[in-house]
């Protein structure tokens, strides 16, 4: 049967309870100085409304998820308090909670995707990392995870890997893309630009 | 003053009154029931939707009924407005699909539950649910956890009221817990292993209207209807120190704040009176307290509640893991 | 397919860029309304020009301007709904990709009419590629003195702000938005207050979607009234239609409202036919929130007429044989596409994007999503599909925000609809479970 894995879902729903490990995290002075500019945007007494592109740059650039750490320093440097972070890093899926692969790839499972043939692409990604969405390949490359419509639907099926689109898939077209993302992972981030530079 | 009439009594309210609080100032059956709403919690109310009336005439000016069924408990009143509770049967049949929705995911583990006996969710399927429902699905299940040291939560039984959520934030420094993940895989939580020791934070426990946030000192201690409850009082630092205390004999099982006809609090009381004064001399003891509202305790519909509910075997359970 | 309004210009290498945008036109109708009009005289043309949201609830977009709290003395603000992530929508995508300062000279004039100083987009996090065209764009703008302070040396100032979200179809709800802005949960607010009385930190708002404002510019340049011309009835101007599925030319077309449904699907310069030869069956013409429709009933009315492409004629005939043209993502569903499977498909998207804050759509979405699983898969009984028609009900009009109702709609139309193709689930499921494996196999070449 196609998506066994979307359908295995179990009635018992137990999300772990985080550790604070009480590592100092800090951005770079100049990542900071972007941030504070960040804040301007929003009037004054209202800066908690940067809490969700600090989030993004703090994801990118401390290690690729929110640990509570993270999570702790934002919260203090928006002045507020660590569960107001959590509550929001646990609403919005583009937050990842754990360590994920270099590559993240996301792929688009609703409707208009699956009827070009998406839930395909997603079987064939798996046969081809041997992991299941929602886990990582053993040498820290790849993160499979099964996302809801991108936006993108006239070019289904359509995935995404870290920030790129990749759109018109086919499996063939999918063993090319993870053969060059495997040759390009020693080099930077597969995407130039930045959530720092998109926003400051 | 604006003219309200709700299942056709009429009532004369100020301006920015909801519509549940006119229906409670008329009381009795035109009161709709209130989930979330607490009115002493600023942003409560409008998520359960147990309260939803219809309103057949939104206001003198404009006799059109509004298209949809409104949360009563969010709504402002309009001067000529007409309302409807009991007397709408869309409002009935509403109200008892809300009452299978809350239940979909309830675990009905009311034999061994702390709040069975003063559970406004037991007290709404009793008046409201269905006999039974359609569903076959395997409830959602949530592994047990605490808030802090004195306070026990069992998420399975929660509601997702909010009301602890905006008692944090509005009567203790410090909110640590609040609601984490969304939809129906949504809970209450702090995140990280951490305790909550806010000396207001145990009032998270009388404002559940379920038996999801409970008393660690008290647990499985007694069944609530064994206990009678006094008005007892002393003289406290940090709040009024009007309790409750629930008492069986001459001993002090637990203390609560002093719950009104509606189940809420008439004062928040601190930790120290609520966990700590388990002694009588502590405190002076004014005499009986009587529950005027009408709950599945006075109506003693308790046993007919139980022989539906009952899933799971008391023995084991009843031990507590601790 | 001339006479392109919001799309003119999209041909021209370049025009995503200042010089080129203004070399072609851009920026001439802010002239005109700042220079030549007063603010109100720019309602009264958005007024005149019929102009209806195109986010998906088609509300009259003038109308919606003019309930804007004007007497309060807290600042305004203009929220550009970027959110876009209903299901078969990709509009506005195509839009700021392709057009970014056909947006930023609609929020200028926008914001110029209801007296905006900040304006923010807020845009889906997923789009961050895009995040970087419009801050492009904007500092554009702001370079040639059409943003900031004093723009063209009048009294007006405006600051656009780009503001990502990460990852919620509900921030689309306007409230919900609101709150998402606010560095909430996106938890959709309990109305009343309006946001135009008590929106963004508790101040007046508007909330709008791109292709709305974006319209905004080209009816300012051609008048309200010319505008109205286009289109058929209420249903004035073009509209992005963004179509996908099992079409041989799947993609974004600008099309004048009041376009027959017949002509759109089949025409070669839109959809051009169903992909493979295959027969048409069935349309979700508005996005996956809409009720779905049949081939007969979305070709033609009940009563027989053609069907248009206008927020009146989809709608005809009401839920029982009509839908609605809602954000104009139009959803192609060949013969052989399993509208059991796409129903238990759409249901799992709506569990999985609830918020959570109401009991019938928590608890709704999540049962119905079990229920359609189990149908699919060759577990259901009949009984199923009336228990499902009446969670949907239960669920309609009970809830916080209309992601209830767009989680309620589509199971209960596609029951309506194809109630047969759930009893044969639920009949044959071995032979239908065959045939959808070699389907899905069959995308494999
Ligand atoms: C669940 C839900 C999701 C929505 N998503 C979007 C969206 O992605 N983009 C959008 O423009 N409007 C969306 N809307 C509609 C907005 O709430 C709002 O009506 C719209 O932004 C108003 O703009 P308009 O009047 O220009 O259409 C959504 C509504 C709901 C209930
Ligand atoms: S724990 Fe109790 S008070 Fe808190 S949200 Fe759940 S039901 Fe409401
Ligand atoms: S209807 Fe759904 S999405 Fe909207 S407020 Fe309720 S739970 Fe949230
Ligand atoms: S359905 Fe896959 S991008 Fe929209
Ligand atoms: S009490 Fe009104 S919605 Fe819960």
């Amino acid at each position: 049967m196609l998506n066994r894995y979307i359908m295995e879902q179990g009635n018992i729903v137990n999300h772990k309870l985080f550790v604070k490990e009480g590592k100092t995290v800090a951005f770079s002075p100049e990542v900071l100085g972007k941030i504070q500019q960040l804040i301007l945007r929003y009037p004054e007494g209202q800066q908690k409304s940067a809490l969700l592109p600090i989030l993004h740059i703090a994801q990118e650039e401390l290690g690729g998820y929110l640990s509570v750490d993270v999570m702790d320093y934002v919260a203090g440097l928006l002045g507020i308090q660590p569960i107001e972070v959590y509550e929001v890093a646990t609403f919005y899926s583009m937050f990842y909670l754990d360590k994920m692969g270099h590559y993240v790839i996301e792929v688009c499972r609703t409707g208009p995707c699956a009827i070009s043939g998406g839930e395909m692409i997603m079987e064939h990604l798996r046969h081809s990392l041997g992991i299941s969405p929602g886990e990582t390949t053993p040498d820290g490359l790849f993160t499979l995870k099964e996302v809801e419509c991108l936006g993108s639907c006239g070019t289904g099926p359509v995935m995404q890997v870290n920030t790129g689109y990749y759109e018109h898939l086919t499996p063939g077209r999918v063993d090319k893309i993870l053969d060059d993302l495997r040759e390009n992972a020693n080099k930077d981030k597969p995407d130039d630009s930045t959530w720092v530079e998109k926003f400051c | 003053m604006f003219k309200v009439t709700i299942d056709n009594q009429q009532v004369d309210v100020e301006e920015g009154t909801t519509i549940l609080q006119a229906a409670r100032m008329i009381g009795g059956k035109v009161v709709p029931p209130a989930m979330c709403y607490y009115s002493k919690l600023r942003g409560s109310g409008g998520k359960c939707r147990t309260c939803l009336v219809k309103v057949a005439q939104s206001s003198a000016k404009d006799p059109r009924p509004m298209p949809k069924l409104v949360a009563s408990c969010s709504t402002p009143v309009q001067d000529g407005m007409v309302v409807q509770n009991l007397t709408s049967p869309e409002v009935v049949e509403a109200r008892k699909a809300i009452v299978e929705f809350l239940l979909l995911n309830h675990p009905l583990d009311c034999p061994v539950c702390d709040q069975a006996g003063e559970c406004d969710l037991q007290d709404l399927s009793f008046r409201y649910g269905m006999e039974e429902t359609g569903s076959e699905e395997d409830r959602r299940e949530f592994p047990v956890t605490d808030i802090g040291d004195k306070i026990k939560l069992h998420m399975n039984r929660c509601i997702l009221c909010y009301r602890c959520v905006y008692t944090a934030d509005q009567l203790t420094d410090k909110r640590l817990h609040g609601v984490l993940y969304r939809g129906d895989v949504s809970e209450i939580g702090t995140f990280i292993q951490q305790a909550v020791t806010n000396n207001f934070s145990g009032n998270m426990i009388d404002v559940c209207p379920v038996g999801a946030l409970t008393d660690k000192t008290f647990r499985f201690k007694s069944r609530v209807w064994f206990l009678n409850p006094m008005n007892a009082h002393r003289d406290c630092p940090s709040c009024s120190g009007n309790v409750t205390a629930w008492m069986f004999g001459n001993e002090i099982y637990r203390v609560t704040g002093r719950k009104n006809q509606y189940g809420e609090l008439e004062e928040f009381i601190c930790n120290e009176c609520r966990f700590e004064k388990k002694d009588p001399g502590d405190w002076v003891i004014e005499g009986p307290r009587h529950i005027k509202r009408q709950s599945v305790i006075s109506a003693n519909h308790y046993e007919r509640m139980k022989k539906q509910s009952v899933i799971k075997p008391i023995e084991g359970i009843m031990e507590d893991p601790e | 397919m001339g006479g392109k309004i919001l799309l003119a210009g999209i041909e021209i290498p370049g025009i995503r860029g200042f010089d080129v945008y203004r070399a072609n036109g851009g920026y001439a109708a802010v002239e005109k309304a700042l220079r030549e009009m007063t603010p109100a005289q720019v309602n009264a043309e958005v007024t005149r020009s019929g102009l209806r949201g195109r986010g998906g609830a088609g509300f009259p977009t003038g109308l919606k301007w003019s309930f804007l709290d004007r007497k309060s003395d807290k600042p305004r603000y203009l929220i550009c709904n970027a959110d876009e992530s209903e299901p078969g929508t990709f509009k506005d995508r195509y839009l700021m990709h392709h057009l970014p300062h056909r947006l930023i000279e609609g929020l200028i004039i926008s914001s110029f009419a209801l007296g905006v100083k900040t304006c923010y987009i807020y845009i889906r996090g997923e789009f961050k590629y895009l995040v970087g065209v419009l801050e492009k764009a904007i500092a554009e703008a702001h370079h040639h003195g059409y943003l900031g302070e004093h723009i063209l040396k009048t009294d007006f100032s405006l600051n656009i702000y780009v503001h990502p979200g990460a990852g919620a179809y509900i921030c689309g709800e306007e409230t919900a938005l609101l709150e998402s802005l606010e560095g909430k949960r996106g938890n959709p607010r309990i109305k009343p207050p309006f946001p135009a009385f008590k929106g963004l930190y508790g101040c007046p708002t508007v909330v709008n979607n791109v292709e709305t404002l974006a319209t905004v510019g080209p009816i300012i340049g051609m008048g309200g009234e010319e505008y109205s011309k286009l289109g058929k009835g209420k249903s004035t101007g073009t509209k992005l239609i963004s179509a996908c599925g099992n079409i041989n030319n799947p993609g974004v077309y600008e099309i004048e409202l009041g376009l027959p449904v017949e002509d759109f699907i089949y025409a070669p310069e839109y959809c051009n036919g169903i992909a493979n030869d295959k027969y048409l069956k069935a349309v979700i013409p508005g996005g996956s929130s809409v009720p779905i429709l049949p081939a007969d009933l979305i070709l033609s009315t009940a009563k027989g007429e053609k069907r248009l492409m206008s927020y009146e004629s989809l709608s005809e005939g009401d839920f029982l044989t009509g839908t609605m043209l809602g954000s104009g993502g139009f959803i192609v569903f060949d013969e052989d596409a399993c509208i059991v499977r796409n129903t238990w498909n759409l249901a799992h998207f709506y569990r999985h994007e609830s918020c959570g804050q109401c009991s019938p759509c928590r608890e709704g979405t999540g049962w119905m999503e079990k229920v359609l699983y189990k149908i699919e898969h060759g577990q259901g009984k009949m009984s199923d599909i009336d228990l499902l028609v009446r969670i949907s009900k239960n669920i309609e009009g009970n809830t916080i925000c209309p992601l209830g109702d767009a989680a309620a709609w589509p199971v209960a139309s596609a029951i309506r609809h194809f109630r047969h193709e759930f009893e044969e689930h639920v009949l044959h499921p071995a032979e239908v479970l065959e045939k959808e494996r070699r389907l899905s196999a069959s995308f494999a070449v």
